[in-house]
């Protein structure tokens, strides 16, 4: 009788077989080297962030500005007379800190995208969509308005998203929907709209230029305070994720099912809501809303690496930064810094979006 | 006994309506429209300078049927002109909003068989934001503001439109409501950056007509939303029995006979009109649109044919009530759509809550 | 002899006061038993196995659950597209640290787990694809790598073809048997826990309930009772095993067909 069943399972797994062989992988990269994908990336973003620091405004070939630079890493080679102190100095004190902000937002909005995705189980989430950028700004505008220092511009941003997360949450528990997509998404939409109502208001009293400048995402007048505000929560907040990131996997399967796995799932729960709060007002506070990159990111690096999250969390970081610093050298050396790096996100991403809908059909958003 | 059992008459029985839905539905929407007239007049008599209740209905009435002008009028031409040029103007502006803002929330929700969706959602106020401060940007005439705004909702929600179509949305609100906020980030993001734009006049200008007010109504821009309110709104009207229809699912409402394609497209371009059109002459006043149905639907039920003027009247005054406090009572000119926010949340926070196990928001 | 691994004494519980769900209910499941748990829609089935699993807090009464438990929702849906070995890995959640990744020795483990249920060469192969027996059988093989003693199924064949459903009860009585797991399952279909269980539950709604050896528990008075139908009990040798089954009876389309006779 025992020795029955087996050859009935096997005999299905056999047909089955048969029918999916037949099946597109899902991955743009075969599974045996998902692996990979990380360590090129991180090269690609080392070519990147040298490369970033050889364009922009200032008139200088990016031959001439790899030399200085080479330069400026080697200092024992070529006398310095053959450098003028200007191009030193956009070298030394211009460039390197842009560069460094946009790669650490854009990491900082590929990670916390993803493990908000992961938390909530739902690819249609992001940190603009959850309302914790609008939060993070309000808080930011109320600091600004009160002429706090970059200091208290980080923690109340950090208040303030914070505060629109839990909100967020709270709402979609209200209606016992915290496994709904769709209520997550409207209590998100609320408490987003909000927030920014909020900050309308603060802008319209307040000091009006000061915030609409911060407000929109922009890594003009980066500097070295305003990378080791960004830097540390990155860095830091980033570590715990990587840390936790096989326990997104288990996360992204429901309360329920992760509870009976031996999952403390309400303390995994709320430090993740708490990491990603804190990365994304750390983002918001020196650089403003950079609006998309959280919620198109995990999406690209899913489709390059699979669903799991051990692979796919430093993926999408690692792909965040190239996203960010590429478009943030956009604006520096082809739009001469008309354009915000905020509004070309969105515009950027927006297509992108729509095209992954498009694409899905409305397969697999937001169902259940 | 078995055959009892398995339809058992106790368990499918419908509830009995409340009387308030039966006997007297139809007293509820005559009631509030009286009261929405008296809501007007008294209106009329609040704010900065000081009228008494039946001098303003004088002069309503004078102004109602002009006759010849009395040898002694009883009122001033200092009272005649702020009824007539101050006061008038922006009470059936913003009466003319909510009415809007109600019927054209109760059409979506009903549409979209989701009670948590309001008109904001598929992406026309922020369109309609978007053209409004470009025309600001290039120094338009408020008549061109209007006019870029009312593009401006119209592109956005052909956006929405076109991109729910080519997700193949046609069953599934989910999808619409994804398409609308995904466009309305877009313009939100559009319009951030024409503020970064504008120069140190027009900035201040776009902030405050973003934040959504009354202030500054005159008859052209009475007349501006009046057309495609009352106009779109009959429309709605004519159609509200067709809604409940919709309200039971494409499928459903198609083997009953109906085209829901063509239904439903034609009652997401209303909507879209009708709010386009409120934006533009007084800027993104979000909640209403969401919050108006629900108390309508628990005054008189889900019925359409009820609900639709009920949510309409409704949403008349509250606008009103909620301007008036801002004109009388605080005195400071709290921008009206900060308020609607200020007052909304709190009511969203509850119909989250009752929403609870009801099935709502889900596919 | 074998001691008990699940008790519970006067349990009840109600969503709102008043609106009782079931009240009173006590039970004891021995270690290495099959218990199946019976009742027509809306009983209560899925809300006791909420309350038993701690994801509701009883109103009234206590549980006493000695052992690491496993549950089986009746429909296994991710959101995320996960391959079946990511599946089976997490099944180790309790065994990996808090702020370490799985190991090559969990993966083994993993493996070694799918392929005690045939299903080793899907490992690479996105979960979603499978079919729903498979499925089952996948959290079957999570469950076993996670080292639980107690496993919870809602509903293991309602969604499943007949074929798939023999698959899965027959899974239900090895691992029983052979692993002395201890198996509670809830279902739509008396003549599945007369197969495999050794004591049933029978919900009659409110503070009703029978309880007992399947065997007794199973009649065909009580089962009228519970489903308001008529069903019949056989008993039938088939390879010189003795059989029982239930079956039963239409009331309009056996009398229609008598006389069409």
């Amino acid at each position: 009788m025992t020795g029955m069943s087996l050859p009935i399972t096997t005999q299905d797994s056999n047909l089955k077989q048969g029918g999916s062989a037949a099946q597109t992988p899902r991955m743009l990269i075969p599974h045996k080297y998902a692996w990979t994908a990380p360590f090129l990336l991180a090269a690609a973003l080392l070519l990147a962030i040298v490369a970033s620091l050889c364009v922009g405004a200032y008139p200088m070939t990016p031959f001439h500005a790899a030399r200085v630079l080479l330069h400026l890493l080697w200092p024992f080679g070529h006398g310095l007379a053959q450098f003028n102190l200007k191009e030193i100095t956009v070298m030394k004190i211009i460039r390197p800190p842009r560069v460094l902000l946009a790669a650490l937002a854009g990491m900082g909005l590929g990670i916390s995208g993803t493990a908000l995705q992961g938390m909530m189980r739902n690819p249609l989430v992001g940190p603009d969509i959850v309302g914790v950028t609008s939060g993070a700004a309000f808080g930011g505008v109320v600091a600004i308005t009160l002429d706090l220092p970059p200091a208290g511009i980080i923690v109340l941003a950090f208040v303030g998203g914070l505060l629109a997360m839990a909100c967020t949450f709270g709402l979609a528990k209200l209606a016992h929907g915290g496994n709904n997509s769709m209520i997550l998404i409207l209590a998100g939409v609320f408490i987003g709209a909000l927030f920014l109502a909020l900050v309308g208001l603060v802008e319209f009293y307040g000091n009006v230029f000061r915030i609409r400048d911060w407000i929109i995402g922009s890594f003009v007048n980066a500097d070295w305070t305003k990378v080791a505000s960004i830097a540390i929560p990155t860095l830091f907040g980033g570590a715990v994720l990587m840390a936790l990131r096989w326990r997104m996997n288990l996360l992204s399967l429901g309360d329920m099912d992760a509870k009976q796995l031996g999952v403390n799932v309400s303390v995994l729960r709320w430090t993740v809501i708490a990491v990603v709060s804190l990365i994304v007002s750390a983002q918001v506070a020196v650089s403003g809303i950079v609006a998309w990159v959280g919620l198109v990111i995990p999406h690209c690096a899913r489709m390059l690496v699979g669903p799991d999250h051990r692979r796919l969390l430093p993926t999408a970081g690692l792909m965040g930064a190239l996203f960010v610093l590429g478009l943030d050298d956009l604006t520096r050396s082809i739009v001469h810094g008309g354009l915000p790096v905020g509004s070309l996100t969105a515009i950027v991403g927006t297509p992108t979006v729509c095209f992954l809908l498009w694409k899905s059909q409305g397969k697999g958003w937001g169902r259940e | 006994m078995t055959e009892a059992i398995i339809a058992d008459p106790a368990r499918s029985r419908p509830k009995a309506g409340s009387p308030w839905t039966t006997a007297y539905g139809w007293a509820i929407p005559l009631l509030l429209g009286v009261c929405v007239l008296l809501a007007m007049l008294v209106s009329l008599c609040i704010g900065a300078y000081p009228m008494s209740f039946a001098q303003a209905a004088r002069i309503v009435l004078h102004l109602a049927w002009p006759g010849p002008l009395p040898e002694n009028p009883p009122w001033t031409v200092r009272e005649l002109v702020v009824v007539q040029v101050v006061r008038l103007p922006r009470v059936l502006l913003a009466t003319l909003a909510g009415l809007g803002l109600g019927i054209s929330g109760t059409a979506l929700q009903g549409m979209m068989r989701n009670p948590l969706v309001g008109p904001d959602i598929v992406g026309v106020s922020s369109g309609a934001a978007f053209g409004g401060v470009l025309a600001m940007l290039f120094d338009f005439s408020p008549a061109g503001v209007i006019a870029l705004a009312f593009c401006g909702g119209m592109l956005a929600i052909f956006c929405t439109f076109t991109l729910a179509r080519l997700a193949h949305a046609s069953s599934s609100s989910m999808i619409l409501v994804l398409s609308g906020i995904f466009i309305s980030g877009l313009f939100v993001a559009l319009i951030d950056l024409v503020k970064r734009l504008a120069n140190d006049a027009q900035f201040p200008t776009m902030a405050f007509w973003l934040l959504g007010s009354f202030v500054g109504a005159d008859p052209r821009k009475v007349a501006m939303i009046a057309i495609p309110t009352l106009g779109g709104g009959a429309v709605l009207m004519m159609m509200r029995w067709r809604l409940n229809l919709l309200s039971l699912g494409d499928l459903d409402a198609q083997s009953l006979g109906m085209n829901a394609g063509f239904v439903r497209w034609t009652i997401l371009a209303l909507v879209s009109l009708i709010v386009a059109s409120q934006v533009a002459v007084s800027g993104v006043i979000g909640w209403i649109g969401l919050v108006v149905p629900h108390c309508a639907r628990m005054l008189v039920g889900p019925d359409h044919r009820r609900l639709l003027p009920v949510s309409g009247l409704l949403g008349a005054l509250l606008m009103l009530a909620l301007d008036d406090i801002t004109r009388a009572l605080i005195r400071a000119e709290i921008p009206s759509g900060v308020m609607t926010a200020l007052i909304g949340t709190p009511v969203v926070c509850f119909l989250f809550w009752k929403a609870q196990g009801k099935g709502w928001g889900r596919e | 002899m074998s001691n008990t691994v699940i008790e519970f004494n006067n349990l009840g519980h109600a969503y709102r006061p008043g609106e009782w769900v079931f009240q009173n209910y006590s039970a004891a499941i021995q270690q290495g038993s099959i218990f199946a748990l019976l009742g027509p829609n809306g009983c209560g089935k899925t809300t006791l196995l909420k309350v038993l699993l701690g994801a509701l807090k009883p109103s009234t009464g206590s549980v006493v659950m000695d052992g690491r438990s496993a549950f089986v929702p009746q429909l296994f849906q991710v959101t995320f597209d996960y391959s079946v070995l990511d599946m089976v890995l997490m099944g180790r959640a309790r065994q990996v640290g808090l702020f370490s990744q799985p190991s090559v020795e969990d993966e083994e483990a993993a493996m070694a787990s799918l392929d005690r249920f045939g299903i080793a060469h899907f490992a690479r192969h996105p979960f979603h694809e499978l079919s729903g027996g498979e499925r089952q059988l996948v959290i079957f093989a999570r469950a076993l790598v996670s080292d639980a003693e107690i496993l919870i199924l809602d509903e293991p064949t309602s969604a499943l073809d007949l074929k798939n459903q023999i698959v899965v009860l027959d899974w239900i009585t090895r691992l029983s048997h052979q692993d002395g797991l201890t198996i509670l399952f809830t279902t739509h279909h008396p003549h599945h826990a007369l197969a495999v269980a050794d004591n049933a539950l029978l919900m009659l709604g409110g503070s009703n309930l029978v309880s007992g050896k399947a065997g007794d528990v199973l009649s065909e008075e009580n089962l009228r009772a519970l489903y308001g139908v008529d069903l019949k009990l056989l008993a039938f040798e088939h390879k010189g095993h003795s059989h029982e089954t239930l079956v039963p009876v239409l009331p309009y389309a056996s009398r229609a067909r008598q006389q069409a006779r």
